[in-house]
Parts: C-alpha cells; sequence; structure tokens
C-alpha cells in the first residue's frame, strides 16, 4: 500500500513542465473592456471596417447577457474589467525566415517540444504558431499555396481575402451563440484561417500552437477552417500556458464548414497550465467549437485530449446540414487535483441519413470533478439518422467526481439512437491480474488507462497520439491508491 | 367559472384562497400543520408555477393547463351519485382493500380510519393529523427534497386528505391496499390529495394506486406521496394511470428508505392528458435496494414526463431504473433519470435504463439519463435507446403469415413486457397484461365505470394469432 501511495505522491506532485515565462516585450491594451478597447484591437490590426462592426455588434450584444451558470463547475466570479485584451509579442517587421524570428520565441517553442525548424525539417508539418493570441509565424506556406491552400493568421487573412472570412466568419458560431462566443467576437486578437479549396486532399497535417505568456491577459483566438468541396484536411491545436498563481481566461472560437463530400480532422491536446495541487492558478478555458457539415456526404470529427486548465467548458459540436453527413467526437478528457471539466459534444441531425458517434472517456482524480454533457438532436427532417453515444468514466480516488448529462432528442420515428455511459473504477481483479504476472502496479495502471483510452487515441494523427500518450501517463500513473 | 389567461394569475388566485381558507377551512389544523401551511405557501409564493425556463421542467409546457380556472373543494362533497356505481373496481381474484377517493377526499361511507388488532391503521388523512399527531409530527412532509419541488409545497399548504397507512414494526400485511382516486365533476377541478405511508422495521405492504378519470372534463391533479421504509421492510407499490385527455396529473412520490429495505415501485401510465411522474428516493441506510420500473403507451396529443432522482446518500445500496415507451401520434415524451451517489456511498450499483419506440414522425420523445457520482467504489451505468420495431423481427413473423397489424401488435406487446412482469402480484400483473394489450389495440380509453374495467372482468383478451405457428 505505501508502495502505491508513493507513485501517487510522484505522479500528484510533478511539475507542470510548460510552466515557464518567456521574457518577451509585449505591447498591451489597457486593462478593461469598452467599446474603446475594442476599437483599440480593430485598430491595431489595422481591420477593415466590417470586421469593427462585427466587433461592436458582437460587444453590444454580449453587454446584454449574462454568464452562464448551467455548467457543472464553479469559480469566483470573473472580473471582465480586470483583463488585458490584448497583448501581442512586440515586432518590428513583416517575417519571411525563421531567421528573424526572435529568437526568445523560438527557444519557447523549442522548450515546448516543437521547434519551429526541427517541425519544419522532420516531420513535414505546418504550423502555425500562436502567442497571447498573435500569430508568431507560420510554416510551410509556400507549399501550401501551391496548391491553392490558404493556411495563415485569422488577421492576414482579413487583410488578403475579406470574402472568405466576410462569407464565413459567424456562419457556424454567431456572435449571438451564448456568452462567450460573444465576448470572443468583440475582442478577439488573432488565430487560425484555413481555406481548402475545391478537389484538393492537404497533403500535409496543419497544425497551431496555441501560447499564453503575458500575465494578465485574457486569450481569445479565433479559428476558421473552410473545406470545399471533395477536399480534405487534418488539422491539429496544441496549446500550453505558464504557470501563474492568478487564473487567466481563455475563450476561443472555432468554427469549421465542410461542403460536398469534404472532410475535416480536428485534433486538440489541450494543455493549458491546470493549477497548482491545491487548485490556485490556471487557466479557464471556455471554448465554443463548431463545426458545419454543409454539404451531402461532408464528414467533420473532433478529436480531443483536454487534460490541462483549471476549468474546461467546450462542446465541440457538429450541425449535420448536408444529407449523408457524418459526424464525430472522440474524447479523453483527464481531471486530476482541484480541475473541473464540463465538456461533450452536440450532434444535431437536420440532414437525411446522417450518422454521428460520440465516445467519450473521462477519467477523474485527486478531488477533482469531470462531466460529460452531450446533445443528440434529430430532428423532424433527419429521416433514417442514427446516434451512437457511449460515455465511460473512470474514477481514480474517491475525493472526485464523474458526471453524465446527456440530453437526447428524438423527433421522428425513423431514426436510431443508442446511448451508453459507464462508471466504474479500475478494479482490484484487473490490477491483481497484471501484479501476477509480473507487471508492476505503476505499470499496469497506465496499461489499463491507456486501454481504456485507446478507442480515442488511436484516431489523433501519429505526433498527437505519442504526446497524449506521454500526457496521460504522467497526468494518472499510479493514481489509484 | 371564471377563465384565467396567464399562470401568475392561478398563482395569485391560490395564494389568495389560502389567505382567506387560514382563518376558515385551516383554522382548525394543529400549530405544527399551520405552520408548515404557512411555510410551503411562502415557498411556492416564492418559487410560482414550474416554467419552460426551470431545467426539470423542460419540455413539459404547462403553460396551458395553468391558463384554467380551477375550482378547489376545501370541504368533503356530497355528490348525488351512486357512489357503489363509481367504485365497483376491483382486479378480478384480487383480494384488496380499496380506499376510494373522490375529488381528493375520502368516501364516506368507509371506514374513515381503521384500527386493526395488529396495530395497522389504515384510512384517512385528516382523520389521521387529528388522532395520530405524534406520528404525522414524525413523518409528515418530511421526506427528503419535498420541499424543493413548487408543487409539491402548494400540496402542503392546501392537503388536506388523502390515504394514510401505518404499518408498525414487525407487520406483514397480506392482503394489498387499493387506493382509488376517481375525478368526477362537471366543472375545472383541482384536486390536491395527499398520502401518507409509514412502515415500521421488518414489516412488508403492497400499494396499489390507481388515478383515474370518470368523466371527459378537465382536472389538475397535484397529488404527494410520502413513503417512510423501516428497516428490512418491503414495499411493493404499483401506480397505475388512466386518465382523459383533458386531465393533467402531477404525480409526486417521494420514497424513504432505511438499511435493508427493500421498494419495487412501477409507474404504468396508459392514459392522460399531462402526466408528470417525480420520483424521487433516498437511500438512508445501507443495504437498502430500490427497483423503479415505468411504462408509458401515449397517443394522441398526451404527454408524459417521468423523472426519477435516486439518492445514494450511504454505502452498500443497489438501484436499478428501467422505463419503457411507445409512443404514438403527436404524443410526446421525456424521461430524466438521475442518479446521485454520494461522497463515500461506496460498494454502489445503480443501473438505470431507458428504451422508447416512436411510431410516427410527429410523435417524439426526449430522454436525459444523467450520473452524479463523487465515490469511486462504484458500478454505475445507464442506457437509452430510441428507435423503432426491429423490421427482422416483423418480416419473421409477417413470414410467418401474421398480419401486419397483428406483428407490430405482437412487438410493442413484448416489449412492453419487460416492466409488466416486474409486478409481483399475479392477478394485479394479469390485469395490467390485459388493460396494456387493450391498450395498444386502441380498446381501452377511460372506462365509463372505473379504470379497471370490472365490468367485464371475464373477458380476456386475445391476440388473434396462433402461436403455435411461430
Amino acid at each position: 500500500m505505501s508502495k502505491k501511495n508513493n507513485i501517487l505522491d510522484e505522479v500528484t506532485q510533478g511539475e507542470y513542465k510548460y510552466g515557464f515565462v518567456t521574457d518577451i516585450e509585449t505591447e498591451t491594451a489597457p486593462k478593461g473592456l469598452t467599446e474603446d478597447t475594442i476599437r483599440f484591437i480593430s485598430g491595431k490590426k489595422k481591420e477593415p471596417e466590417f470586421m469593427l462592426e462585427f466587433r461592436l455588434k458582437a460587444f453590444r450584444h454580449w453587454q446584454k447577457l449574462k454568464e452562464p451558470t448551467w455548467a457543472h463547475i464553479s469559480h469566483p466570479p470573473i472580473d471582465y474589467q480586470d483583463i488585458i485584451y490584448y497583448a501581442a509579442p512586440k515586432k518590428k517587421k513583416e517575417l519571411e525566415s525563421l531567421d528573424q524570428v526572435d529568437p526568445d520565441l523560438l527557444e519557447t517553442f523549442k522548450k515546448l517540444g516543437i521547434s519551429l525548424e526541427e517541425q519544419k525539417r522532420l516531420s513535414g508539418v505546418a504550423v502555425d504558431a500562436v502567442i497571447d493570441s498573435v500569430s508568431v509565424k507560420t510554416t510551410f506556406q509556400d507549399t501550401l499555396s501551391k496548391h491553392g491552400i490558404i493556411f495563415c493568421s485569422f488577421s492576414e487573412a482579413v487583410t488578403n481575402h475579406p470574402d472568405l472570412v466576410k462569407k464565413h466568419m459567424g456562419s457556424v458560431v454567431p456572435y449571438t451563440d451564448n456568452y462567450f462566443a460573444a465576448l470572443n467576437s468583440s475582442v478577439f486578437s488573432d488565430g487560425s484561417f484555413c481555406y481548402i479549396p475545391k478537389g484538393v486532399r492537404c497533403p500535409i497535417e496543419l497544425s497551431t500552437y496555441f501560447r499564453i505568456n503575458a500575465a494578465n491577459t485574457g486569450q481569445f483566438e479565433r479559428t476558421l477552417i473552410i473545406a470545399e468541396d471533395d477536399s480534405y484536411v487534418s488539422y491539429m491545436e496544441g496549446c500550453t500556458a505558464p504557470m501563474r498563481d492568478e487564473n487567466q481566461l481563455h475563450a476561443a472560437i472555432v468554427e469549421i464548414v465542410a461542403m460536398n463530400n469534404a472532410e475535416v480532422k480536428y485534433s486538440t491536446v489541450q494543455n493549458w497550465y491546470p493549477g497548482n495541487k491545491d487548485g490556485v492558478g490556471g487557466i479557464y478555458n471556455f471554448v465554443t467549437k463548431r463545426g458545419m457539415c454543409k454539404g451531402t456526404n461532408s464528414k467533420i470529427a473532433w478529436t480531443q485530449v483536454e487534460t490541462g486548465s483549471a476549468i474546461t467548458w467546450k462542446y465541440p459540436s457538429c450541425i449535420l446540414l448536408g444529407n449523408n453527413s457524418i459526424g464525430e467526437f472522440y474524447s479523453v478528457a483527464v481531471t486530476n487535483n482541484h480541475q473541473q471539466a464540463d465538456t461533450g459534444s452536440k450532434m444535431i441531425h437536420i440532414g437525411k441519413n446522417t450518422k454521428s458517434t460520440i465516445i467519450s472517456k473521462g477519467i477523474s482524480a485527486g478531488f477533482s470533478n469531470n462531466s460529460y454533457r452531450g446533445l443528440v438532436k434529430i430532428t423532424k427532417r433527419a429521416g433514417n439518422s442514427r446516434n451512437f453515444s457511449q460515455c465511460d468514466s473512470l474514477l481514480l480516488g474517491d475525493k472526485c467526481g464523474a458526471h453524465t448529462f446527456p440530453y437526447i432528442k428524438a423527433d421522428n420515428k425513423s431514426s436510431v439512437i443508442e446511448h451508453e455511459a459507464t462508471t466504474s473504477k479500475i478494479s482490484d481483479d484487473q490490477l491483481f491480474y497484471c501484479n501476477q504476472r509480473g507487471i508492476s502496479t505503476e505499470n499496469a495502471i497506465g496499461l489499463i488507462v491507456n486501454g481504456y483510452a485507446k478507442e480515442v487515441l488511436s484516431q489523433l494523427p501519429m505526433e498527437f497520439a505519442v504526446e497524449a500518450q506521454k500526457l496521460l501517463q504522467i497526468m494518472l500513473e499510479g493514481s489509484v491508491g | 367559472m371564471m377563465e384565467y389567461t396567464k399562470p401568475n394569475v392561478l398563482k395569485k388566485h391560490l395564494t389568495d384562497l389560502f389567505e382567506e381558507s387560514k382563518v376558515s377551512v385551516f383554522s382548525k389544523d394543529k400549530d405544527y400543520i399551520s405552520a408548515l401551511r404557512t411555510e410551503a405557501i411562502a415557498q411556492f409564493d416564492k418559487k410560482g408555477f414550474p416554467s419552460g425556463k426551470d431545467e426539470s421542467w423542460r419540455g413539459t409546457d404547462l403553460k396551458k393547463v395553468l391558463s384554467k380556472g380551477y375550482q378547489q373543494f376545501l370541504h368533503p362533497q356530497n355528490q348525488d351519485i351512486d357512489l357503489s356505481k363509481l367504485f365497483i373496481c376491483e382486479v378480478h381474484n384480487f383480494d384488496t382493500d380499496i380506499l376510494s377517493l373522490l375529488n381528493g377526499w375520502m368516501v364516506n361511507g368507509y371506514a374513515r380510519l381503521k384500527t386493526f388488532e395488529n396495530g395497522t391503521i389504515i384510512g384517512s388523512l385528516a382523520e389521521a393529523m387529528e388522532e395520530y399527531p405524534e406520528l404525522i409530527n414524525e413523518y409528515y412532509n418530511k421526506s427528503d427534497k419535498i420541499n424543493e419541488h413548487s408543487f409539491s409545497s402548494l400540496n402542503t399548504a392546501f392537503a388536506i386528505d388523502g390515504v394514510f397507512i401505518y404499518v408498525p414494526d414487525g407487520v406483514q400485511v397480506d392482503r394489498a391496499i387499493q387506493m382509488v382516486s376517481i375525478i368526477n365533476h362537471d366543472e375545472n377541478l383541482l384536486v390536491q390529495n395527499r398520502n401518507l405511508i409509514i412502515l415500521g422495521n421488518n414489516s412488508s405492504l403492497t400499494f396499489v394506486q390507481c388515478d383515474d378519470s370518470t368523466n371527459k372534463l378537465t382536472s389538475l391533479n397535484n397529488s404527494v406521496t410520502e413513503f417512510f421504509i423501516g428497516e428490512n421492510s418491503n414495499l411493493d407499490h404499483t401506480k397505475l394511470q388512466n386518465l382523459n385527455n383533458k386531465s393533467t396529473l402531477i404525480n409526486s412520490t417521494y420514497i424513504n428508505q432505511d438499511a435493508n429495505s427493500n421498494v419495487s415501485t412501477n409507474a404504468i401510465s396508459l392514459n392522460g392528458g399531462l402526466i408528470r411522474n417525480n420520483i424521487n428516493v433516498a437511500l438512508n441506510g445501507q443495504g437498502s435496494n430500490a427497483n423503479v420500473y415505468g411504462l408509458y403507451l401515449m397517443d394522441d396529443k398526451q404527454h408524459i414526463d417521468n423523472r426519477v432522482y435516486i439518492d445514494h446518500k450511504v454505502a452498500n445500496c443497489t438501484s436499478s431504473e428501467l422505463f419503457k415507451g411507445i409512443l404514438d401520434d403527436e404524443a410526446s415524451g421525456i424521461f430524466n433519470g438521475h442518479i446521485m451517489v454520494r461522497k463515500d456511498a461506496q460498494n454502489t450499483n445503480a443501473f438505470q435504463n431507458n428504451n422508447n419506440i416512436l411510431l410516427k414522425d410527429t410523435a417524439t420523445i426526449d430522454t436525459l439519463p444523467f450520473l452524479e457520482i463523487y465515490a469511486d467504489d462504484v458500478k454505475c451505468s445507464h442506457g437509452a435507446t430510441i428507435g423503432q420495431l426491429d423490421l427482422e423481427a416483423m418480416f419473421y413473423l409477417r413470414s410467418r403469415g401474421i398480419s401486419e397489424d397483428n406483428a407490430r401488435m405482437l412487438l410493442m406487446y413484448a416489449f412492453a413486457t419487460e416492466v409488466i412482469n416486474n409486478i409481483s402480484i399475479d392477478p394485479l400483473r394479469e390485469r395490467i397484461d390485459d388493460m396494456v394489450k387493450k391498450r395498444l389495440r386502441g380498446e381501452l380509453s377511460i372506462c365509463d365505470t372505473c379504470v379497471l374495467h370490472c365490468g367485464s372482468p371475464e373477458k380476456e383478451v386475445h391476440f388473434d394469432i396462433d402461436l403455435s405457428k411461430i
């Protein structure tokens, strides 16, 4: 027993290894949120008039809204006037190559294990690195442009492709959608933009890396992915933040539009700073992610590994508008110490013969609370639709909570919905079986947890799968007492 | 009869009525009862009727129901009807003691409160409030969570009569007790009966609760039943709901279980304009077990809303839920099962299952199977399905010469039997079985005399199927 406890201690006291701060000069907006802040951000970014209009409309709407309270999370009230809404690494001119990037910045990404250079040479992944919600550098742009693919920062897209932005921004997540979407729509500073033209299969994986660096800032980025007819793209997103005692707000929006026969695969490994083991500090991760299967036979798949953040409030969703479209959601959410997660998926079936799958694996340890909350809605005209959901929870320790709140609505007679959920702990039988065959308790737990999460991990692109597996081990190995 | 236009008007009417009654009808109340009433009406006044925005009432729209005017009897009514004709309910071959309620009042002519040799007390709650204040004081309105629901608060404020049963320690009541609540009035009626059932340690009781209407007029029945189950005791509870399409039934059941007790409760909803079953089970003692079952067969524009909250407060308890429903025409249904496993409620086993069949595109179902778990050594699972009759099974039956209608009937019946089979009393099960068959064939409407169709108990129901062919 004492051995087990040692392992538990080791693990739960394991430090967050991305918690360093990089000393980069940043340019910030004054604290607080008024129309002037929004004009400041928009002006700083030299945005066209329509963007400012959009932001102001969103802001006026946000002022009318109240922060939602329905999620199974609790936190002290957030003072929205005490946040810096714009922080950007100071840069002097447009960058042509990596050599011109601030060496401190490059060092930061190296520490994160995603050295931009290395990435470029070895893995062939195009990376858009975003620090404090301003895009720093996008790699591989030349290669991509040969295929007609646009992959750049959101600001660049606003300048260079205003028609595309105008047409699609807010079409999936309107600024009226919810409190945090309205907030993001009014103050978002940057993000990634991706456009795959008709018939193009994106040859490499696209990736965005988000990093909060400055103190007292909120990060509000916005991602827009458009996949035209018959196209395909696999998109990855990663994120880390320094260790700080105060809570920082991250409220992002991700919008995906998939046209006829298009397929978008969106993978996230979310590893924001979760706070220390007493629950001090950490990121509030309040994110709206939604994909629209607009065309027939289109497909959007979300895969997420949620290990970080003090609080996660996130429901990647699919609106299955086109006939025969497919939505998938694979999630592993791990909470430890005092983390709280309220996450899940929404599948809205509107087109005929639409299919959706939800696989959610929650793992809670320490004093954490981990909730699955999801909606499956099959509308009247979505005949012959199909949904399968499976939400499993694993409890490690008797002070944590695991909850399931599915909402299932069916409005026609020809659709089939199946939902199942289980909650359990790693059984002594399983451990005994492994021990008996000479596998140490620590390794046995790693084995069992990885086996438990495998269904989801196997959906991740290779680079991410490795990172995710490592993360899982760091977070949990041996945390069964 | 005045017609109201908004739920708020009805609320105002009720709070005003309460103020008036305080000095008249309720003035004879014992102190603690009037204290409870005052507290409850204040709670109701604060919360008001639940609206669509209320999370626990989402999907059930009461606006129409609450926009009507209702008359409420605060005194027993002498009706010029032949009571014996109304209450000839008896499950064939099923030996029961019947307690009849007409419009929320215990019917005269039956013993108002009877004390048996073994100490069992059965009868009217109004009477019990007078005669057994110590029991009432100990149990009445003491259920877990009872003050959280505004309909229950409203009931506590106005409740006067209903069924009272007290089973002392070590007594097994072998004759089942059947409560038949009938609404028969020619104006819109609000009925708020209140039942209190107390089982001591090592005792057992079978209780059948029937809600019926005998005409096609509008009524709103806000009924609250509290059960207190002592250690090692057994309760077998069956609810049978067969009301006309204009009636609304808000049926709240609070079950409080001590150690090693065993409860089986079964809600069979066959007809009703709007039925809401609030079932709250508090597992307060170790080793207790609750089985909560339900079957709903809805058509037309009927609406069914089943909410089950099972609270595992201590270790080593088990619970299992099974709700099945078939929805036809424009019927709509909601199922919300919520299993709560408190911290330290280790070694809990909790299962929940909800299966639905939609027969038409116009029918809808929402199912919300929730788990909220704060202990780690637990086995909890839930499953929910929404679908149609199995086409392959259908084909199998058709290929054996069974007509489409009969095959469909047979499959629906097979779907429903999983719940019916949990009814432990044979004659009752057979009777309900027959009723379900009739219901599926569209033959069961609200009975002219009473729900249990005792008019022709000898007439058996058969499908026109030669089973030997299958």
